[in-house]
């Protein structure tokens, strides 16, 4: 009994904070009001509409870019983290530090640094007398941003897998005459697919759906679909059509996520 | 130096400054079963981890058929390890994990599924080859674990406690099964144990280690009757250790008392430490001028009863059939063959 009573705030924050907004959104994206509340799949249509369609292209493009990326710089990150054991606290310290700070702060930071005119990396550029980059603006910057503030997501999980792998296992691979290429592919690569997977998780979802990155860095000259739902909610006061394309990137969210579970049947990754 | 296949020349190893390996050398003859028993501690699983390449000395040299093999990693010597907590592939099946290293070498398909056929049959886990890993109890992974290393028809498998985190009466029939497995093999095992009488049951030759020294090697036999000294007797079995003085040749002096005994070439008056196991005492009724007790304590264990006896003011441990009431006196003598002298360290 004890128990069952134990559980009541869970259930309580689970309805408040999930349930609910996540009916409202369903409730909002399938209405219209033209004068009167009614039930319309119009906005899911609109979603698909190209100006949408192909803001939500180039979300789920830029979001595999960084996703990619960010496990090129993470896993060896990972790899030598679980090696050297002395290296560990220097190099969590440099990766997961940042991550205390704010969001918006880093990202402000990066826009002092890049800037094209007045930007600290330019004043250095030019004193040295070597010509400016413009990169603000572009998709470079956007990109740069997604892993910049990701990448803790990405090397934590795969950290952690490989960090649980038995040594004696690592061992045992020697053991049996496989080398150190031979036992990476058949025997660390395969164990940590887990943390892999919760990795590509864990930066793909928050990539695809930023809004500030691209408004910060991207100077708003390149709209992804976070930005297009804001604007929906923030400027149109068009809740409907927001909560529609809401719901579109929800389920391509969903599907994405269906397929990696594919390749992680045993679903070991448990990120953090 | 011929018929050795391994030999370990005065290797030393350190962790953090701490001396775990002192000089050892050890000679391991081919189709021996040899087994390196001490404490936690002694330096055994580092011997081990050295022979297998898992470690390399700081000093000394490593021998294979006479080749210097040192510096060689793991996975170029001929020597597989079976590992104390199986340290099987999780994300393979049985038949991968057997395969593992048939596959590295790149044998023929239909080659692999015939070894991996044989290495289940040897231990006795045939049509297993599909299951998966966390499906297996523990008696069972061990078992994949020994066919994983022995598949590779190594010419010596290493055994780091294999047996330790098996209960009592599946690590019996595992120890049997082991000792059975190296005579039709005809592989030399390298065995480590903590454990006395499973060093005892299954090898031809025990190394006994303390403190990175080895203390005593030879057969199970040598190691029990004639332990070199007052360490090996303690931790081999139970023992009665006993300061004692030697007057002359065969005739040594134990709390005032004087037995007769069959060692021969001490010094006169020399300080020795006795060994006398307690099944080799004999309990009499009180005489005159023989060592004399009082029985503190008499327990049933089976087959036998386990007496104390506080006599010269140290309780002796004997084993024999009957019972006696706690409080009574007794005599204590032993048979010359059964005191065994050793030097004093």
């Amino acid at each position: 009994m004890l128990r069952k009573w134990l559980a009541t705030p869970y259930i309580l924050w689970a309805i408040i904070f999930t349930i609910i907004p996540l009916a409202m959104i369903l409730i909002y994206g399938v209405t219209i009001d033209d004068g009167g509340i009614r039930f319309s799949l119009e906005n899911i249509m609109k979603a698909f509409d190209p100006i949408y369609f192909k803001a939500l292209l180039r979300s789920i493009y830029y979001a595999l870019i960084s996703t990619i990326i960010c496990l090129i710089i993470a896993y060896p990150l990972a790899l030598i983290l679980t090696e050297k054991r002395n290296a560990k606290v220097t190099v969590i310290f440099i990766f997961v530090l940042p991550m205390w700070m704010n969001f918006l702060l880093r990202t402000y930071a990066w826009l002092t640094i890049l800037e094209t005119n007045n930007g600290f990396l330019n004043t250095v550029l030019r004193f040295l007398h070597l010509p400016t980059i413009q990169i603000i603006g572009t998709p470079n910057a956007i990109i740069l941003g997604m892993v910049y503030n990701f990448l803790p997501f990405m090397i934590l999980p795969i950290y952690n897998v490989l960090s649980k792998i038995d040594p004696y296992v690592l061992e045992a691979a020697f053991d049996l005459g496989a080398s150190k290429l031979t036992r990476f592919v058949k025997v660390i690569l395969p164990l940590s697919i887990p943390g892999v997977i919760s990795g590509i998780t864990m930066v793909f979802m928050p990539a695809i759906t930023t809004f500030v990155i691209p408004k910060l860095l991207g100077s708003g000259k390149i709209n992804l679909i976070g930005n297009l739902i804001e604007q929906q909610f923030v400027q149109s006061y068009n809740w409907y059509f927001g909560a529609s394309l809401s719901l579109v990137l929800m389920v391509i969210i969903l599907i994405s996520m269906g397929i990696l579970n594919r390749v992680d049947p045993s679903r070991e990754g448990g990120a953090l | 130096m011929k018929n050795s296949l391994i030999r370990l020349e005065n290797i030393s190893k350190s962790f953090d400054d701490e001396l775990i390996l002192n000089h050892i050398s050890l000679d391991v003859k081919k189709n021996d079963f040899v087994t390196l028993l001490g404490p936690s501690g002694c330096g055994k699983t580092t011997t081990l981890r050295i022979i297998g390449g898992f470690e390399t000395p700081d000093d000394g040299q490593v021998y294979f058929n006479d080749k210097v093999i040192t510096q060689k990693p793991p996975y170029k010597r001929n020597i597989n390890t079976v590992f104390q907590k199986y340290a099987l592939f999780p994300h393979y099946n049985v038949f991968d994990n057997i395969a593992f290293g048939l596959k590295i070498k790149k044998m023929h398909h239909s080659d692999i599924k015939k070894k991996v056929d044989w290495a289940l049959n040897l231990v006795n886990l045939k049509n297993f080859e599909n299951r998966n890993i966390h499906q297996m109890s523990g008696g069972q992974q061990q078992r994949i674990a020994i066919a994983r290393a022995i598949v590779n028809e190594p010419e010596v498998l290493l055994l780091d406690e294999p047996l330790g985190a098996l209960d009592l009466k599946l690590r019996k029939d595992m120890q049997y099964e082991l000792k059975e497995l190296q005579r039709e093999l005809g592989i030399t095992f390298i065995y480590v144990t903590h454990d006395q009488e499973e060093a005892l049951t299954m090898s031809s030759t025990v190394v006994v280690m303390n403190d990175g020294v080895i203390q005593q090697a030879g057969s199970p036999e040598m190691i029990y009757n004639e332990p070199t000294n007052a360490f090996v007797a303690d931790f081999i079995g139970e023992s009665n250790i006993i300061s004692g003085v030697m007057r002359k040749d065969c005739f040594v002096e134990l709390f005032n008392h004087g037995f007769v005994c069959v060692d021969k070439g001490f010094g006169i008056n020399e300080a020795v430490d006795v060994v006398i196991r307690p099944e080799d005492v004999i309990l009499l009724k009180p005489e005159k001028d023989k060592l004399t007790g009082k029985v503190t304590d008499c327990i049933f264990k089976g087959v036998h009863y386990e007496t104390y006896v506080e006599a010269g003011g140290k309780e002796w441990m004997i084993h024999n059939t009957k019972s006696h009431i706690i409080g009574s006196d007794v005599s204590i003598d032993i048979a010359p063959e059964n005191i065994h002298i050793m030097k004093k360290r």
